[in-house]
């Protein structure tokens, strides 16, 4: 009797389970719990745990917004765009020249263009869907691979360029600007979150976050950004889910899935890929400018190919073709890859004393002659930062052999404004009447095909070889070329599939 | 022969117009197998001359020339080789030939885009079903109908607009279970299209290409690996759709059942039309009958 109440419970919660918003909010509230209790470990303040959680949800909702820009590229319509990192730091250095002051003030600073913060936010998401267009015009006509080589290398040219001297500082139009060069740009605008911190309804939040968690006003305002870095990712998620979920999004699907197949069918792949392209780049670029453009500064090292690399980890580990699967993806990997060595590191530091470590790996590794592992234990503890990689790198295989769709990616997320299933009208039965056909055979011959459908298929060609008889040699050579084309124009497709189950 | 088919191309001109006209309020028609709205028996529909396709050294299509009448089945055969896929490639712009015009409807097609074939009319199967396997059957059929509002990336997102999307799609669904009504494979609509088997595969394909209300079908080898019962259903299905005025052209390799089901046969060998004819005349031909048949019938 117990049992059937227990599967009943069971079947309860896993239809609760079916909803994306409760997936979402177990698995984040579960990260919540850990590192609350990790805080409560290390002996954090009330305040030291809410700003951790905090820090979790700014670096989720970052990572969401461009996991889930990632997905609609890869994801949806199996665009292969390592480039990530570029898209990103056009769209932050965009707005940062244009948001700072046209009059440089102290002596290491670049001049911008000085114009609203609003405006400049705009400039960089335009600019870096612009990029994206310019990056997708040649290259979508080359093949998954070729494609994902230059976005890459489009990245890294990104980045250098920033670097470079050439750009360093520059005159256009009259106006003087610069990236800063590898020195980087440092932010002399006004905070731009002010316009909320401004706000009379402000202050009281302020006390509200004191009276709550004895936060401070600098705290305080973190939060509200935090906050709002959710909001602006709910809605990426609104718009990529109404993208997906829509005669558009199908055609991306049917892209992913055989684009030869669809331009059959009359669908112009190429408009669509780049209109893809363009919007997925687009949000790149603001999830970049979210991401940074209240730090200090900025330098090109953030935007390194590694950032890229993150954000595929956080997709494969949702998902690839699941929007909740994204933001899943970006939660497990934020709180267990990306933050969880550190904390651990933290957390064993403080239960159990490790020692000095030694300074190099000789002197680690040396001991192990005489039987004596400690050094060696000491000197990996130390070096557990430099570990993550080594971490993300065994965690990305495991994914890859264990659960290559990842959380969710299973591709089931219906691709059309309405959901599919039963028939709208449920009077409509048998109007498609005139062809019914009426022979006896009609209920059996579906489920009898699997079986005979193999026998089928051996019959005919048997029965080919027969009656082609000399002809078949005659033409042999030929068609064998003409079958090598027509298969390697099947390549990225089945290459890119292939790329998606493994 | 070069000339009667001018002849025809300049009067069918007008008709192709006429049905371009009427095209834009299709979509909203309920009926997914409705019968073509233009009555074009007796017409040419589709006029491949001196079609030449090579690749590096090798001449796969070699001045292949033939015409399909409207409203017919043609049957198009040849031993492995001769060009016969090549040919629907040149056709459909999967290929761009190397020489030679396409003509559908009296328009000139030579070398047009893969997707704009489909908005002519004129749509295709592939030789091994191409299925979207990670789609469901309902969301294949969904795909190709022609103007869909929601296509449009802005109208599928806009509050206001969407309404109008979900409202199209409604009426898109209930065509679609049509079709998959016509076909009898409504029980596997909720299925992955790469589930299904061989033979579902097949006839999913069939029903996709109808979806987007072509007047004339390209199936290639659209038996291969398809049970004897299944096979018989298929054909059923196509002398359907051939009453109601679509037009047909099949590559086969099943000697027997293109003689039985087509009414015109051409026949396919090195890269040209080595002879064509009603299906009696055709096996009687003696260089048919060395070149494809190899003089064991």
């Amino acid at each position: 009797m117990s049992s059937t109440a227990n599967a009943e419970r069971r079947t309860q919660l896993e239809s609760l389970w079916e909803h994306d918003a409760v997936k979402i909010i177990a698995v984040i509230g579960a990260i919540y719990i850990v590192y609350a209790l990790i805080g409560l470990i290390l002996g954090y303040s009330l305040d030291g745990i809410v700003n951790t959680l905090r820090r979790m949800t700014y670096l989720i909702a970052v990572y969401g917004m461009v996991t889930l820009a990632l997905n609609l590229h890869w994801g949806y319509t199996g665009l292969f765009n390592i480039g990530v990192a570029g898209f990103m730091a056009i769209g932050l250095y965009v707005t940062m020249i244009l948001a700072k002051p046209a009059d440089p003030g102290g002596a290491a600073q670049y001049a911008g263009l000085g114009l609203p913060m609003p405006i400049a936010i705009i400039g960089g998401v335009v600019a870096a869907g612009l990029a994206g267009l310019v990056v997708a015009l040649p290259a979508l006509r080359l093949r998954a691979d070729y494609f994902a080589i230059t976005t890459i290398a489009f990245a890294e040219i990104v980045r250098l360029g920033i670097t470079s001297d050439a750009l360093q500082q520059f005159t256009i139009l009259g106006a003087e600007l610069g990236t800063g060069g590898g020195r980087g740009l440092i932010r002399n605008y006004d905070d731009p979150m002010n316009v909320i911190f401004q706000l009379e309804i402000f202050s009281s939040f302020v006390d509200l976050t004191n009276s709550l968690f004895g936060f401070g006003p600098t705290q305080a305002r973190a939060l509200a950004y935090s906050i709002v870095l959710v909001l602006v990712l709910a809605g990426i998620y609104w718009l990529i889910q109404r993208t997906s979920r829509s005669p558009f999004g199908r055609v991306l699907k049917a892209i992913r899935e055989d684009e030869e197949a669809a331009q059959s069918l009359g669908k112009d792949t190429n408009m669509f890929k780049i209109k893809v392209f363009v919007l997925g780049c687009a949000l790149m670029g603001l999830a970049g400018i979210l991401w940074r453009f209240r730090r200090t500064g900025v330098t090109p090292e953030a935007f390194r190919p590694h950032v890229t690399f993150y954000i595929w980890i956080a997709l494969i580990i949702g998902g690839a073709g699941s929007n909740t699967g994204s933001i899943l993806g970006s939660g497990l990997f934020v709180a267990v890859l990306f933050e969880g060595p550190q904390y651990l590191r933290r957390v064993i530091d403080h239960l159990v004393a490790i020692g000095d470590a030694p300074n190099t790996f000789a002197g680690a590794v040396g001991p192990l002659l005489s039987a004596n592992p400690v050094p060696l234990v000491r000197y990996t503890f130390a070096e557990f930062l430099t570990l993550q990689f080594v971490i993300m790198g065994v965690a990305l295989i495991l994914l890859m052999q264990r659960r290559p769709d990842g959380l969710l990616g299973h591709r089931e997320e219906t691709a059309a404004a309405i959901p599919l299933g039963a028939r709208p009208s449920a009077a409509g039965g048998g109007s498609g009447g005139d062809g019914s056909g009426g022979s006896g055979s009609s209920g059996g011959f579906a489920h009898s095909q699997p079986r005979d459908q193999h026998d089928g298929s051996d019959q005919q060609t048997d029965g080919g070889v027969d009656a082609d008889g000399t002809g078949t040699q005659a033409g042999t050579s030929e068609n064998s070329d003409s079958r090598v084309s027509s298969d390697s124009t099947d390549q990225p497709d089945d290459s890119a599939t292939d790329g998606e189950t493994q | 022969m070069s000339d009667s088919s001018t002849d025809v191309q300049s009067t069918e001109t007008d008709t192709a117009t006429d049905t371009a006209d009427t095209s834009p309020d299709a979509p909203t028609d309920a009926d997914a197998v409705a019968p073509s709205a233009v009555d074009r028996t007796g017409e040419i529909e589709l006029a491949v001359d001196g079609l030449v396709k090579r690749f590096g050294g090798i001449t796969a299509v070699d001045g292949a020339s033939f015409e399909v009448e409207s409203g017919s089945i043609t049957g198009l055969i040849g031993p492995n080789g001769a060009g016969k896929s090549t040919t629907f490639h040149c056709i459909t712009g999967i290929h761009q030939p190397d020489e030679g015009t396409v003509a559908f409807q009296g328009q000139d097609i030579t070398g047009i885009a893969p997707y704009e074939c489909a908005d002519y009319g004129l749509v295709r199967t592939f030789q091994i079903a191409r299925e979207m396997a990670n789609m469901t059957v309902l969301e294949n059929l969904m795909l190709p109908a022609k103007h869909q509002q929601g296509e449009a990336l802005w109208r599928s997102v806009m509050p206001l607009a969407r309404r109008e999307v979900e409202a199209q799609e409604r009426e898109l669904l209930e065509r679609v279970w049509d079709t998959l009504e016509f076909f009898e494979i409504e029980h596997i609509a909720e299925e992955k299209a790469g589930n299904l088997s061989g033979g579902q595969r097949k006839l999913l394909e069939l029903a996709r290409a109808l979806m987007t209300e072509p007047e004339m079908l390209l199936l290639d080898e659209p038996f291969a690996g398809v049970n004897p019962t299944l096979e018989q259903k298929l054909l059923e299905h196509i002398h359907e759709l051939r009453a109601d005025g679509y037009t047909f052209l099949i590559v086969e390799h099943d000697m027997d059942l293109i003689m039985e089901h087509c009414e015109h046969v051409i026949v396919m060998h090195q890269g040209s039309v080595l002879a064509e004819g009603v299906p009696g005349q055709v096996t009687s031909n003696e260089q048919v009958i060395e070149a494809y048949l190899g003089g064991e019938v």
